[in-house]
């Protein structure tokens, strides 16, 4: 219980202070045109609740595809880097370059290969985002074991396949979470920022952009809010698998690495 | 050999360019032959030749107009500009958050969740708000492009925070402690003995931030109406991609390299100051 | 009682690409019972001798052979165990399933594996500790159990190397105990590198010195002194003689100290 409160407190003491002062101080030095207050948010968030929500889920589902898709080559990518190392130095360069590329770069490519409507176009822009920081953090795992851990398996005559299995896949599932929970917030933003090019009116980025240029700020901060917290909750959630498949670690038991 | 190992090096790295250029090519031959629609349709306009996109920085970008590339390496000063000032907004403006984050736990702990939360709020959507905002207040003293390096700084500050809050903490703690026997402030043990051990936690936080100033900026662009950086090439393209897609795409081309220079500054930036193989930290 | 030496090293020669090497001309003999310890400066190649012994890396010239069969064929038919500096515990496993690995490998029944594992625990004095982690034990415990587990098997060989170099003074005289204990219960024959005389010493029935660039072998010190060994005898003049010999050899082999 105590843990519970200890975790918990600081964060929502920070919140509600954060949030006074955004009522009382920033909002209103701004001005209503610059940035609505908290309660106008709230009062928005409840007037346009069943839209926001259904274009939150709508994203998040094209969010969630690219994941998956951005994940599952990222991985695999990485397991192909580790077995050939040869690849891993020559491809790099390749792969540093295709991160630096901006979003809205490539974005409208994406918009053009699939349609603008077709969801698998923010698919693909989700996915090239998650692609890269899965890899990294993959490969940095299935590399960062000691040798003797190696060592000590083929003195117990193993193939390379059962090391691969008992050693290597277990000592990058940390770094593996890593990855994934930094794609999750990836992949929200690669969605709602495809959907800024052109979209379903379903979908979220569509939402945010309208209201923008409608100046409708709270409803623009509240399709926001939502946005955030879908990620945000796509974040926890990876968290929470983490601890379920990684209950050996010891940071799950409180200790500091 | 140093020379031996550096002619390797080329050689694969040209070996890897004529492969991926190989899969380009070959695939949209396929793709053209075979008239594929999955995953996307395979034509001129999806698939442009890849020398039709070199041949095109060449070629003016306007009615006699300078070449595209002209136009381009302008572009990327342009946004490069507001890209440096951007990573040093966003460098500072991290390490301070790390530095107060670090002075009380309940800080950190309170404070961390919603630096990870910032994240999650997509710059584009709040760019045009933070524009017309700092153009309301400051307007007189902010020139655009200075706005857009605010917003650069927004995705650079996150991984110098993150990173230099683990590297300031990394200092080890007997020295820390002789230090405080000594009855030393708490900012010559910051300056002396922290700030120092979280370099290499520092430069990996850079070797991120410096290319995502990149994308800060040419994203935010658009919002702040600026026509002559990549940003602006990029909406500008974007609208002739179907007439003219190379242009798109060597637009594209040049921003990668542009983000890669960044990034190697820093590579090398780290081995004059560091002076340790970068590759065994963090 | 089997004539056959249990290792059998024929002018060993080790040379990596780049050019160094690491050992030349090595001719050894470790009879079945021995206890040999392989001690000399940094770079005389002990470790490397140790490794071509199980075959972890291959002699460039001469040959190998571990209970009359090739290095090669012995690590396959699992004839060895072998524990680190590092004790290489597997954190995703528990004290006990690290144990089990080699058995499992093995495809040992559960029941055997366990009431196995309960047993080696037993050996090292850690009964009880089966569900424990890892990373709730000290160093000394977890060097235990990795010797546990390189027993657990029962190969006729152990291979030790500097298995308690990371460990503090105390618990080293502590293990050195047990350790001869162990080898004296189960039988084994042991080849034990080190870098700390007096170790040597008190542990090995012979030492071999070793010389660096090239690693080769400088001599061969028999050690007289009664069994089993007790703490006592490290106050010995007779341990302080043999001491001071290993000392002198080491000096002769061309070692600062």
């Amino acid at each position: 219980m105590k843990r519970i409160l200890r975790d918990w407190l600081p964060v929502l003491v920070v919140f509600a202070a954060g949030m006074l002062l955004w009522q009382f101080a920033l909002a209103p030095w701004l001005g209503q045109f610059l940035l609505p207050t908290p309660a106008q948010i709230v009062k928005s968030l409840h007037a346009h609740w069943s839209v926001l929500w259904h274009a939150g889920w709508f994203t998040l589902q094209e969010a969630l595809g690219g994941f998956a898709i951005g994940c599952g080559l990222g991985v695999v990518a990485a397991l192909a880097l580790a077995r050939w190392r040869r690849l891993s130095s020559a491809l790099m360069p390749y792969f540093i370059a295709a991160n630096a590329v901006p979003i809205i770069a490539f974005a409208p490519i994406m918009n053009d290969w699939f349609g603008l409507l077709n969801p698998h176009a923010k698919m693909a822009i989700a996915a090239v985002l998650c692609f890269f920081p899965v890899l990294v953090n993959t490969t940095r795992g299935l590399t960062s074991v000691q040798p003797e851990a190696i060592e000590l398996m083929r003195s117990y005559a193993a193939s390379e396949l059962e090391i691969f299995r008992r050693v290597r896949m277990p000592t990058a599932l940390p770094f593996i979470f890593t990855g994934l929970k930094v794609a999750t917030v990836l992949s929200m933003i690669g969605a709602i920022v495809g959907e800024y090019f052109g979209g379903s009116i379903q979908a979220l980025g569509v939402q945010i952009e309208n209201s923008v240029t409608q100046f409708d700020l709270p409803l623009a901060w509240a399709a926001i809010v939502v946005a955030s917290s879908m990620g945000i909750a796509f974040y926890a959630l990876i968290g929470v698998v983490e601890r379920f498949t990684m209950g050996w670690h010891p940071s799950a038991h409180g200790i500091r690495e | 050999m140093p020379t031996r190992a550096a002619a390797e090096r080329i050689g694969t790295f040209l070996a890897v360019l004529g492969v991926l250029w190989g899969a380009w090519e070959g695939w949209r031959w396929i793709g053209s032959h075979y008239h594929l629609t999955w995953p996307f349709a395979v034509n001129d306009t999806t698939m442009p030749h890849l020398h039709r996109i070199i041949q095109a920085l060449f070629q003016p970008a306007q009615a006699n107009g300078p070449s595209l590339l002209h136009v381009l390496l302008n572009a990327s000063a342009f946004t490069a500009k507001e890209a440096v000032l951007g990573f040093v907004l966003g460098g500072i403006g991290g390490f301070a958050i790390a530095v107060v984050l670090m002075q009380s736990r309940f800080l950190e702990r309170g404070i961390i969740p919603y630096v990870v939360a910032s994240q999650t709020i997509p710059l584009l959507a709040i760019a045009p708000m933070v524009i017309v905002g700092l153009e309301s207040k400051f307007g007189g003293t902010l020139s655009a492009w200075e706005c857009v390096s605010v917003l650069a700084a927004y995705l650079t500050f996150f991984p110098v925070t993150i990173n230099a809050l683990r590297g300031l903490q990394s200092a080890d703690p007997r020295a820390v402690e002789l230090m405080r026997s000594y009855a030393a402030s708490r900012w010559r043990i910051l300056w002396k003995l922290q700030a120092p051990a979280s370099l290499p936690y520092l430069f990996s936080a850079f070797r991120i931030a410096a290319p995502l100033a990149i994308v800060g900026a040419i994203i935010s662009e658009p919002s702040a109406s600026i026509q002559g950086g990549l940003g602006g090439a990029i909406v500008n393209f974007n609208q002739y991609y179907s007439i003219e897609p190379q242009e798109l795409w060597a637009t594209n081309v040049i921003s990668a390299l542009l983000g890669i220079a960044f990034f190697l500054v820093i590579v090398f930036a780290e081995r004059a100051i560091v002076r340790r193989a970068p590759e065994q930290l963090a | 009682m089997s004539d056959t030496p249990v290792v059998e090293l024929k002018a060993v020669s080790k040379q990596f690409r780049g050019g160094t090497v690491a050992l030349q001309g090595i001719d050894l003999t470790v009879e079945p019972r021995e206890f040999v310890s392989l001690i000399g400066p940094s770079g005389c190649g002990k470790s490397t001798l140790l490794r071509v012994i199980g075959d972890l890396i291959p002699p460039t010239e001469g040959s190998a052979s571990v209970n009359g069969k090739t290095a090669g064929r012995a690590r396959r038919d699992r004839d060895y165990g072998i524990v680190f500096q590092q004790a290489v515990l597997y954190d995703w496993r528990t004290v006990g399933k690290n144990i089990e690995l080699p058995l499992e490998m093995l495809n040992w029944d559960r029941k055997r594996r366990k009431a196995r594992v309960a047993e080696m625990l037993d050996l090292v004095e850690l009964g009880g500790f089966e569900g424990h982690h890892p990373w709730q034990l000290s160093g000394g415990m977890q060097q235990r159990v990795a010797i546990a587990r390189a027993l657990s098997f029962e190969p006729a060989l152990l291979l030790m190397d500097e298995p308690f170099g990371a460990l503090d003074e105390m618990t080293r005289e502590r293990l050195n105990s047990e350790l001869l204990r162990i080898w004296a219960e189960t039988g084994s024959t042991v080849v034990f590198v080190t870098h700390s005389i007096p170790e040597a010493v008190f542990l090995s029935t012979r030492v071999v010195v070793m010389s660096a660039r090239p690693g080769r072998i400088a001599e061969v010190i028999d050690i007289d002194l009664p069994q089993p060994r007790t703490s006592a005898m490290r106050e010995d003049a007779r341990f302080f003689e043999l001491v001071t010999r290993v000392r002198e050899a080491l000096i002769r082999g061309g070692v600062e100290v």
